[in-house]
């Protein structure tokens, strides 16, 4: 266990690493002076010498390789300096955003579990009925939709028409409903096919068999049995996908105008903000590697065969 | 919940779904041929001409779809989209294949360092969603379509050379390879004229799934202001440039998204036929 743990670990900080790096030689090299960059944020005209002070205060004057041991060693110390848009600290701007973006996520998710478990279950139990057929419709459907769409269809038609849900911020309740049922819609669809085609495979396993003939009642061979099988497939496509629901959520944030980090980034990318940009980066990274973790334990959880053959492959 | 049928495993007649579905991606893929010799032969409004005057026209012979915020015609702004959009997406997907087919046959068939090196990078990549490299690579490269595209290609060419690479490692063991082998073919002629075509199906499958998803990514990116750039005709940079008129217009809504839907649907069956054409199945999920 330690040592898948310990593999992981070293797998995304090497890759980590060499995005730090890459950014690093971006900053430095790219074609947008950074000085410039942070002086004209106000707009106003800039002497040559205060860009030469500038220069010369972050250690822009430095050799190339002494710049990048210093990078590195406030990267390790993870101090990502301060924004060049607002001048507040990278990683407190980041962590104060956090919040809303874990709220988001959290609803959205909620939002998926409650369309895709009765769906999905709804058709592999009726299979072939008119739920099934609808399911499928909407799951095909579904996968074209992009969410952002979705969402203007969703704030046009609740926000503005038929309703006065809030369309954009972040305040109280309400103002997550639109958010999370966009994500929460736009990520169901690939679960409820999941959930439905794992729950068939289980129910036609010989436990559950062997369940009927014990004369369990069929609510509790699904609920205890059969869907607990089904839940693996279903949580590694999760932790798969872990990528386009982050991708999502930055969408669905900018969509929104919903102060969480995704919208940060995207402001940031848009004013070369780069040091917010490797804070993001490795906030990232550590959400990644912890969820990726969380779902390889789960599956020990899941399915007590796979402690077994672990142990049989180590031999 | 009384009864399951769950041991009852009747298969919904594949030939039967399979000719509806090619009859309907065919018929869609006429349409968008036609749409664009339309285009070409008889391209009668400038997409990025802007007339302050005609601004917000409905419907009418000369401007079939009306006009968008600034007065320019909406029909050719939603064809020629379609070209960028369609066009970017392939282009990504081509330059993808095209690192990873090669990549991966040499990893998979000559093994040595060139394996090791690839399996390194691929798990990094592997370690870290691809969807969020592509947002920050376009960010750190700065924001625009073609920073884009060459992000999803920089993600998009490990996932196929590690398609190939896998194919390779199978297939090099069976005995038509070890025949070719004996027979002293060179390594080159090996990969391209006896593994490449065996690989072929698979690769097509996975790059034919992918194709909605990366359409999708091109233009959700483009909507938040890191792919296109206005005045592009691209489809979610035109959602993105007139959303402050959905509530008076919202058909300026409805059009550049039913675009994206019907193009990713087409894309996505597309796959799904593919799949079980080639009848390539679970180990080409991406």
């Amino acid at each position: 266990m330690f040592r898948i743990l310990l593999r992981k670990f070293s797998e995304v900080f090497i890759f980590l690493l060499f995005i730090m790096f890459v950014s690093f030689l971006f900053i430095r090299l790219a074609p947008g002076d950074p000085v410039l960059t942070i002086l004209n944020v106000d707009e106003l005209s800039v002497s040559q010498e205060q860009v030469e002070a500038m220069r010369e205060e972050m250690g822009f004057n430095d050799p190339l390789p002494v710049q990048f041991g210093s990078w590195l060693l406030d990267f390790v110390r993870l101090d990502f300096g301060t924004s060049y848009s607002t001048g507040q600290p990278v990683m407190q701007t980041l962590m104060s955003a956090l919040p809303a973006t874990a709220e988001l996520t959290l609803g959205a998710l909620l939002v998926m579990l409650l369309i895709a478990v009765p769906l999905g279950s709804l058709s592999a139990v009726y299979r072939g009925s008119w739920i099934d057929t609808l399911s499928r419709m909407l799951s095909i459907v579904g996968a074209a939709v992009p969410s952002f769409w979705l969402g203007l269809i969703l704030i046009d038609l609740f926000g503005v028409r038929f309703g006065n849900l809030p369309t954009m911020g972040r305040d109280g309740f309400a103002s997550l409903i639109l958010p999370c049922v966009t994500l929460g819609l736009a990520i169901s669809s690939v679960y409820v096919r999941l959930l439905r085609s794992s729950l068939l495979d289980s129910l036609s396993q010989e436990f559950v068999r062997s369940a009927r003939a014990r004369g369990l009642s069929e609510g509790r061979i699904f609920w205890l049995h059969a869907l607990r099988h089904s839940l693996p497939p279903v949580i590694t496509v999760f932790g798969v996908s872990l990528g386009s629901l982050i991708g999502g959520v930055v969408v669905i944030e900018v969509l929104f105008a919903y102060p969480g980090i995704g919208k940060l980034v995207v402001d940031a990318i848009r004013q070369r903000d780069y040091p917010l940009i490797q804070g993001y980066i490795l906030i990232m990274a550590i959400v990644v590697f912890i969820v990726n973790t969380a779902v390889d334990l789960s599956y020990r959880y899941l399915n007590p065969e796979m402690k077994l053959k672990e142990k049989e492959a180590h031999r | 919940m009384k009864s399951m049928p769950a041991r009852v495993r009747t298969r919904p007649s594949k030939s039967k779904k399979h000719s509806v579905q090619a009859i309907v991606a065919a018929l869609f893929a006429l349409l968008v041929i036609a749409a664009s010799v339309y285009t070409f032969l008889y391209l009668k409004h400038d997409p990025t001409l802007t007339d302050l005057r005609g601004r917000l026209l409905g419907a009418s012979t000369l401007h079939p779809l009306g006009t968008d915020h600034l007065g320019r015609d909406v029909l050719t702004r939603l064809l020629l989209g379609g070209g960028q959009t369609l066009g970017y997406s392939l282009l990504a997907l081509g330059a993808a294949l095209v690192i990873g087919i090669p990549f991966g046959l040499i990893a998979g068939y000559k093994r040595g360092w060139v394996d090791k090196v690839f399996m390194r990078i691929a798990d990094g990549f592997l370690a870290f969603p691809d969807t969020i490299v592509a947002i920050v690579l376009s960010g750190l490269l700065g924001a625009g379509i073609s920073n884009l595209v060459l992000a999803i290609v920089i993600v998009k060419w490990v996932s196929y050379a590690r398609l190939v690479r896998s194919t390779v490692l199978s297939e090099s063991q069976k005995d038509y390879i070890r025949i070719a082998r004996t027979n002293g073919l060179s390594d080159a002629r090996i990969m391209t004229k006896h593994l490449l075509p065996h690989i072929a199906g698979h690769v097509l499958v996975l790059a034919s799934l992918d194709l909605g998803k990366i359409i999708l990514l091109i233009s959700s990116l483009s909507y938040i202001g890191l792919g296109a750039q206005p005045p592009t005709p691209e489809w979610g940079a035109m959602l993105n440039d007139s959303r402050p008129y959905f509530q008076s217009r919202p058909e300026l809504m409805v059009y550049p998204g039913l675009a994206i839907v019907s193009v990713v649907l087409l894309a996505n069956m597309l796959g799904d036929y593919l799949r079980d054409r080639f009848d390539v199945k679970k180990e080409v999920q991406p």
